[in-house]
């Protein structure tokens, strides 16, 4: 089955410092791949570079097969491509149906379609098997964190996306709401979503992940099978870029 | 997890109702409760007083007393959603209001020419006060502040230094003075109520059809009960014959300025409520870089805000001319602006942006104009009136931000 995303040589620089060299990342249908790395390997740069805001200097940047060039953050929305920001960029004095439209609202002529958008975002948030909301109008300033990643991961999948980034989506979460927020993670690759998880925690990625992709000072040392791999391994990769026959040898990919 | 785990969200009832609002209020989030206690309570104070605080005639003065201040302040919710300010709303009314004066005295312009012609300056204002904020990043206060300035000089200009230019045109004279007749005021009265019941009507009915939550038809029946019972009220008290000498001229019905504001706050509510021009007002200020990721034009936002608080102000400006048959360098000046601010605010609009309603610029207009009026009737003059407005804002603004405080605290921002 052809990869949904495939990137092949990345490189990015800014001015003379270059931040990703060479870089290959495959993101599969129905699985979750954990990107890990220290901070500064250049995890932000790469999924900036997946979603349009930062372009890439060289190197193919294929979807579903197919080349494209991505240049804006729309035109990343318009493939299928919906990455969720730490910051989660929702608006406190909105409700959660209208967070999840924001900028796409419904119309009928100049009216706004409240009652289409509150079926449709009913529907997804049933979907994904969230239940915790008490009302989907309620604004989003009286939502827990859990709840307010939720609701950004809706926002995300609404659009019938193909691929899903999540910018470490648990790193301000409690214990209960981190095992809420995999869970969710979880189901979007079974419905058969890519979905690309930046983690620090790797009690999460190996609760989650399929695959684990660790950049090492923007190399990409090796993108492995979650099962493959120990704890232990993934630590190495991620701070010195190899592990045993894994990963880097000399600063190349082996 | 905390939140209740429910499959459907309860059917909502009167009970439910009452209890989310109460909640809400607790949780910090006032509404227009301030400005509705504080009307209540200084009109019952100022009526045991003055007992002619509550005769018809004083009824009416309330409303043409309001009406400019009301007016400005409803723009300037559009500029307080954004977390901005406008402080030279007051004198861009004087500069519209001159420019009506004008056309209408020395050019001979006909009405509707002249009026057009007041608010489009008003429109080139906010444009140009819009463009400094948002492209140029001048803190909106500054700009505004400079504007303040700028335009107070405008006005003396235009009217040719110290001079008055009295408006004597009909139509322009007829919005603040003149009144609609009894038939007309209650046929007004029908209308707005037939409306609003219908769209709550249909609304309900639609959302029951697609099985999403809907409001239920007792609260739908007190909303409408209690607007058709104030509304029949004021209508009732107005259409009351005011004229010390009835035989010589009769004065009674609705003032004309009633039905203006009336329309300018069903239009402007539904554009925040009803349009994405609105509801992306609403999320440029609750989190302006949430509303740039979902590619919404941050900047037009800003500066359609700044148009149509300009706009409204040339409006609030036309009101204020027809008031006073005649436009001088005071129009706008003195203490027009802070009371605008006040009323947006003591209505419920929050300085710090992302909440407030049109309605509150009239509920918030109705506070200062009873104050204005009440203290007027007292015997009070300018000193006491400017110092007590400014404890009265002050206060407003503190509810404001001690509201924000509890909504922190309760997880509600």
């Amino acid at each position: 089955m052809t990869p949904v995303l495939e990137l092949r040589g990345i490189d990015k620089s800014f001015g003379p410092v270059q931040v990703l060299h060479d870089v290959a990342l495959t993101v599969r249908a129905g699985e979750v791949t954990a990107l890990v790395g220290d901070n500064g390997a250049g995890k932000s740069t790469l999924v900036k570079c997946v979603g349009g805001i930062h372009p890439i200097d060289s190197g193919e940047y294929l979807f579903e097969g197919k080349p494209v060039h991505v240049h804006s953050p729309r035109e990343a929305a318009a493939l299928g491509i919906e990455i969720v920001y730490q910051d989660l960029a929702l608006c406190d004095n909105l409700d959660i149906v209208q967070n999840m439209f924001l900028g796409r609202e419904n119309k009928r002529g100049l009216v706004l379609d409240e009652d289409t958008m509150e079926e449709m975002a009913a529907r997804t948030l049933a979907s994904l098997s969230v239940k915790t909301v008490k009302s989907i109008r309620q604004h989003v300033s009286s939502l827990s964190g859990g709840q307010r990643q939720t609701v950004a991961i809706a926002k995300a999948v609404l659009w019938n996306s193909k691929v899903v980034i999540l910018d470490e989506p648990t790193a301000a979460l409690g214990v209960a709401q981190t095992a809420q927020v995999l869970e969710l993670v979880r189901r979007l690759a079974d419905q058969g979503l890519a979905v690309v998880l930046i983690s620090h925690n790797m009690n999460d990625v190996f609760a989650v992940s399929d695959r684990i992709a660790a950049l090492y000072l923007g190399r990409m040392a090796a993108q492995v099978k979650t099962s493959d791999v120990t704890h232990s391994q993934v630590v190495e990769l991620i701070t010195s870029g190899r592990s045993g026959d894994l990963g880097l040898t000399n600063g190349v990919p082996a | 997890m905390t939140a209740t785990i429910e499959q459907k969200p309860e059917a909502p009832s009167i009970t439910s109702n009452v209890r989310g609002y109460a909640e809400r209020v607790r949780g910090g989030d006032m509404g227009a409760l301030p400005a509705v206690l504080g009307l209540i309570v200084l009109c019952t104070v100022f009526a045991i007083m003055r007992p002619s605080f509550f005769t018809a005639g004083n009824f009416a003065n309330l409303f043409t007393q309001g009406a400019a201040v009301t007016v400005i302040a409803m723009g300037l919710v559009f500029v307080l959603l954004l977390g901005e300010i406008d402080l030279s709303a007051g004198f861009a009314s004087g500069v519209c209001a001159a420019v009506l004066a004008i056309l209408l005295a020395e050019q001979g312009q006909p009405w509707y020419v002249a009026a057009l012609a007041a608010i489009a300056v008003g429109t080139v204002i906010g444009v140009v006060l819009g463009t400094l904020v948002a492209k140029l990043g001048i803190p909106s206060f500054v700009v505004t502040l400079a504007a303040f300035l700028g335009f107070q000089g405008l006005v003396l200009v235009l009217v040719e230094g110290g001079t008055n230019i009295s408006v004597r045109d009909e139509t322009i004279l007829a919005i603040s003075n003149n009144n609609l007749s009894p038939v007309l005021s209650w046929g007004m009265l029908a209308i707005g109520v037939g409306g609003y019941a219908a769209i709550q009507l249909l609304r309900a009915r639609k959302r029951s059809r697609r099985n999403l939550a809907s409001d239920p038809i007792s609260l739908i029946a007190v909303r409408v009960g209690a607007l058709a019972a104030l509304g029949g009220l004021a209508v009732y008290v107005l259409n009351l014959e005011r004229s010390r000498n009835a035989a010589l001229v009769s004065l009674k019905g609705v003032p004309v300025v009633v039905p203006i504001i009336i329309v300018l706050l069903v239009v402007w509510t539904f554009v925040l409520r009803r349009t994405a021009f609105g509801r992306h007002l609403y999320a440029v200020g609750g989190n302006a870089e949430a509303a740039r990721r979902a590619g919404i034009n941050v900047d037009r936002m800003k500066i359609s805000a700044f148009v149509i608080c300009s706009s409204m102000a040339a409006v609030g400006g036309i009101i204020a001319a027809s008031r006073a048959s005649s436009v001088d360098p005071n129009t706008g000046g003195s203490n027009v602006l802070l009371y605008a601010v006040g009323a947006a605010v003591i209505g419920g609009t929050s300085l710090f942006g992302g909440k407030g309603r049109v309605l509150d610029a009239v509920l918030g207009g109705a506070v200062v104009a009873v104050i204005e009026n009440g203290m007027g009737l007292m015997g009070y003059g300018s000193d006491v009136k400017f110092i007590v407005t400014g404890s009265v804002l002050l206060l407003a603004a503190s509810v404001d931000a001690l509201s924000r405080k509890r909504a922190a605290a309760t997880g509600l921002r």
